[in-house]
């Protein structure tokens, strides 16, 4: 399956939508949107990763370069995802200490209205 | 021993070729079930790591991947043609502050976590990464 990407703003928070399969082939466009969004002064970023069939280290490394970007901006860029396949790589890599992981969108939302 | 060898252009693109066959193979050799998602994204993480490697040495080269049904193991070999030398410790800032650049070795970090058995051969005239997980001993089919 390719990769599709959407995204839409809540109050301060952008909520990017992906689905499908993150490689070598599509991160490129994920890296894309993420730059695109900081550029554009969205630096309160959650990557919704529910509908990611599969997620590799291409896929960490475009993660990792968007919290650098939106960090600099003191933004935060923290993850939904609920998917044991997809957490295990986290879980490898030690990102499950870098980011921010919740189970629901609304989860996410209220952790991010309590830190504002 | 049955063998299936693949080679491919060094694109992106045909990574995910390479998973799906890897994964059926391993699915007939008589990998679990729940280890089939190891072997995806180990054998896409060995493929993606040639295939940068092959764009930044020798474009024109193919990637090699064999598949072997081995004695109760399937063992999967992915070797490129680009001068190597020994992968960097992946090493993560307290903060995430590694840099995608210096991410460069993580696939191998994450292969490392993925197969029980993991080779990693790096040389002048390329980098063979060896990996094998345990199947059923007679397979679900002959491969």
């Amino acid at each position: 399956m390719d990769l599709k990407l959407d995204h839409h703003s809540e109050d301060s928070l952008t909520i990017v939508d992906v689905e499908g399969e993150i490689d070598v082939y599509t991160a490129p466009r994920l890296r894309e949107l993420l730059i695109d969004l900081v550029n554009k002064g969205n630096f309160h970023l959650l990557v919704n990763m529910e509908k990611v069939d599969f997620l590799d280290s291409t896929g960490l490394g475009v993660l990792v370069g968007g919290l650098k970007r939106v960090r600099a901006h003191d933004g935060s860029l923290e993850l939904v995802c609920t998917q044991e396949r997809i957490l295990k790589i986290f879980r490898i890599t030690g990102l499950t200490k870098v980011f921010g992981i919740y189970a629901s969108v609304e989860e996410a939302k209220e952790a991010h209205g309590r830190d504002k | 021993m049955a063998t299936v060898e693949l080679t491919f252009s060094a694109l992106p693109a045909h990574v995910r070729t390479a998973r799906l066959v890897a994964t059926a193979i391993a699915r007939r050799t008589g990998v679990a079930e729940a280890i089939l998602d190891e072997v995806r994204l180990a054998v896409g993480e060995a493929c993606s790591r040639a295939v940068e490697a092959h764009r930044l040495h020798c474009p024109g080269e193919p990637v090699r991947i064999e598949l072997r049904d081995d004695a109760g193991r399937f063992e999967v070999t992915v070797s490129d043609a680009a001068p190597s030398e020994e992968p960097k410790p992946y090493v993560l800032d307290a903060d995430g502050g590694s840099e995608p650049d210096d991410m460069a070795d993580l696939g191998v970090a994450v292969i490392a976590g993925l197969a029980d058995d993991v080779e990693v051969l790096p040389g002048p005239k390329g980098m063979q990464i060896r990996m094998s997980w345990p199947a059923s001993a007679n397979g679900l089919a002959a491969i």
